[in-house]
């Protein structure tokens, strides 16, 4: 880890110097975005393409008993199976950008864009399906987020600062067991100790942040605490060695002869470099927390995304299983050219 | 472990394996790994030892609301773990046939992810180009990937007649190589300037040679220890699948599915939550401290920087 002191900044009076960094950030943004729509794009095709390729035939289990051949014919141009494998990818790309319509006259069911395919089953776009599950799981994951963001670095900076005291060994042993114990298990144990036990928190349920801040928040404490305590872990530790490695560096030795306090030398000086690739950490295990949201929605009995998805594999509802597959795989990627671009902000070495 | 004769006035050898034994915990770990290898190898013989099957039902352990009778879920000399609530299957054959299952996927699963990071992180080290820039944008991308919903939805449209437990280790080990692969490539990119494989090439040795003979043997400490930190991970997928209740299928015996049955269960029995859970946690922790102490050991730089 090479450690750069805090280089005085150049007095930006230049005109076309401000410009030339305009014009490099720009730079810099369009071609993540191109790199992002670049790999929507193939992922997009490679989900298709396994759904579509795979012997499930949505519309054999759609057309009802008894299946005659001409029902079942109806159903798949209905649905636009009938077409070639190229042109219902097409179809449903346009679907996206534009909407799409599904048969023709009266019956008509017309989906509106962004068309992310239709549950027949349902009888609902699986837009609307996935945009109406959305609060409860980003309530659980960004909650949680901010939670084992915030908790484990602190626990790691503390214990680095108190190396080979008590707490230190508390924080090891801790971050040790957490990164072992499958979240639906300590889910599990919190609601018979929280819920059944104790009976401080509610068990299961989901409360709308608009009805009602605090029941939101309530309903919402032991799956935060759950999928945080978890992932904390990993991030205390590796908080904990980067945060002993850069206190032995020199420039923290110089802050110190400077005269700083120890306070300002940790937070300002030290966390800095820190935060550097635990920022990193936290981009790639975003993917690893809609995941944990799933089994948190599954343990706390939650109505979310995952709930959705589980509930369509289930009934091989294939159209939502793609298009929350996507929608999902989507999410990760902006989330992750998010994390990205506050990265260049973090650590300015990265934008040359 | 003799005292070395050799040299007096040597204190303590210095190989890995000597590091590893002086390791109090990561030795701990190693322990406990080999003894869930053993029962899961041995789990009929174990499971024969208290006169039972994890799939023969014993209705009269039950009581008439179909959970266990009897105190701790059914604890008895015929049942040690009590039973199942509902069947009244022995819940020690299932978590001991369960080792089985875990092990078998998640060590199968590591083994795939190992294989095919190192077949893509050696090949996209040595040759570089178009191909190393592919395989590292790949690798970003699968990086960042919510690979749990992506194996929740193969699972749906997988045939019915194409064996559960190979479909989880394949899916499994397909979200697994990027880290291998990653690391790998960075450490062929140092080995490919080494003196020793550079003479190779000069002596005409072709690619093929150079990677299996020359590049190869330089990884395997890395290779051996991320096949053991891999493994908890590995272990955990199957485990959660199972739970999520898109893994293994009934009624082979899984830890997964098992505490996906007991959440329905645990204010009754809450017994049958724990065996299971305990073993899967076990096993995880065992792995992980192993794992960590193999690296420590291989690599005696290193100081807990990795995840």
């Amino acid at each position: 880890m090479t450690a750069l002191a805090r280089v005085p900044s150049a007095p930006a009076s230049s005109r076309g110097m401000a410009r030339a960094d305009v014009v490099h950030t720009v730079r810099f943004v369009a071609s993540k975005v191109a790199g992002l729509a670049l790999v929507l794009l193939i992922v997009s095709a490679l989900t298709f393409a396994v759904f579509v390729l795979l012997p499930a035939d949505p519309a054999q289990l759609s057309c009802g008993r008894p299946c005659t051949p001409q029902r079942l014919e109806a159903a798949r141009g209905y649905m636009g199976l009938d077409r070639s494998a190229w042109n219902q990818y097409a179809d449903f790309l346009r679907g996206i950008v534009a909407g799409r319509t599904f048969g023709a006259g009266p019956t008509a069911i017309t989906c509106d864009a962004p068309c992310l395919g239709y549950s027949f089953r349902l009888n609902e776009s699986v837009t609307t399906l996935i945009v109406s599950r959305l609060p409860v799981t980003f309530s659980i994951a960004i909650g949680a987020a901010v939670l084992w963001f915030v908790g484990g670095v602190a626990a790691g900076v503390v214990a680095a600062i108190r190396r080979g005291t008590l707490t230190d060994r508390f924080v090891i042993l801790g971050a040790v067991t957490g990164v072992s114990a499958p979240s639906y298990l300590v889910g599990l144990l919190g609601i018979l100790l929280f819920g059944f036990t104790l009976d401080v928190v509610p068990v299961s349920g989901y409360v709308p942040f608009t009805k009602s801040p605090v029941g939101w928040a309530w309903h919402l404490v032991l799956p935060w605490a759950v999928l945080a305590l978890l992932s904390a872990a990993v991030y205390a530790r590796l908080t904990r060695a980067l945060m002993l490695d850069v206190m032995g560096t020199d420039y923290i030795r110089t802050a110190r002869a400077n005269g700083l306090t120890e306070r300002r030398v940790v937070t300002r000086h030290a966390l800095r470099n820190v935060l550097i690739p635990v920022v990193t950490l936290f981009g790639l295990d975003l993917g690893a927390l809609l995941g944990g949201a799933v089994i948190t929605e599954k343990v706390f009995s939650m109505a979310g995304l995952g709930s959705l998805l589980l509930d369509a594999v289930g009934n091989v509802d294939l159209p939502i299983v793609v298009g929350v597959t996507l929608f999902s795989a989507a999410l990760i990627l902006v989330a992750n050219l998010v994390v990205d671009l506050l990265y260049g902000l973090l650590d300015p070495r990265v934008r040359t | 472990m003799s005292l070395d004769h050799t040299s007096p006035g040597m204190v303590q050898r210095n190989t890995p394996i000597h590091r590893l034994g002086r390791d109090r915990i990561a030795s701990a770990g190693a322990v406990t790994v080999a003894v869930a290898v053993l029962a899961a190898v041995f789990a009929p013989v174990l499971a024969g030892l208290s006169g039972n099957d994890p799939y023969a039902y014993d209705l009269s352990a039950l009581d008439a609301t179909g959970a266990p009778a009897g105190w701790g879920g059914g604890i008895s000399a015929a049942h040690w773990f009590g039973v199942e609530p509902l069947t009244g299957r022995d819940l020690f054959s299932i978590v001991v046939h369960g080792a089985r299952t875990s092990l078998l996927v998640g060590v199968g699963a590591s083994v795939v992810a190992v294989m095919l990071g190192v077949l893509v992180g050696i090949t996209a080290g040595y040759f570089g180009g178009w191909f190393d820039v592919a395989a590292s944008r790949v690798i970003d991308v699968l990086f960042g990937f919510p690979g749990l919903i992506f194996m929740i939805a193969v699972g749906a449209i997988a045939p019915a007649a194409f064996p559960r437990v190979l479909l989880l280790v394949l899916v499994i080990g397909f979200f697994g190589w990027p880290s291998i692969a990653r690391v790998v490539r960075g450490q062929t990119l140092a080995l490919r300037t080494q003196g020793y494989v550079r003479a190779s090439v000069a002596l005409g040795a072709g690619p093929g040679h150079v990677l299996l003979r020359q590049i190869l043997p330089g990884l395997t400490a890395t290779i051996v220890v991320f096949s053991t930190m891999s493994i908890p991970g590995t272990i955990g997928a199957e485990a959660a699948l199972s739970f999520l209740g898109v893994g293994v299928p009934p009624p082979t015996p899984s830890w997964g599915r098992s505490i996906g049955d007991a959440v329905t269960w645990f204010s009754t029995d809450p017994f049958y939550l724990l065996f299971p859970g305990v073993a899967l946690f076990v096993v995880t922790l065992a792995f992980n401290v192993f794992g960590d102490g193999l690296r420590d050991a291989l690599d005696p730089r290193s100081s807990g920087l990795t995840r």
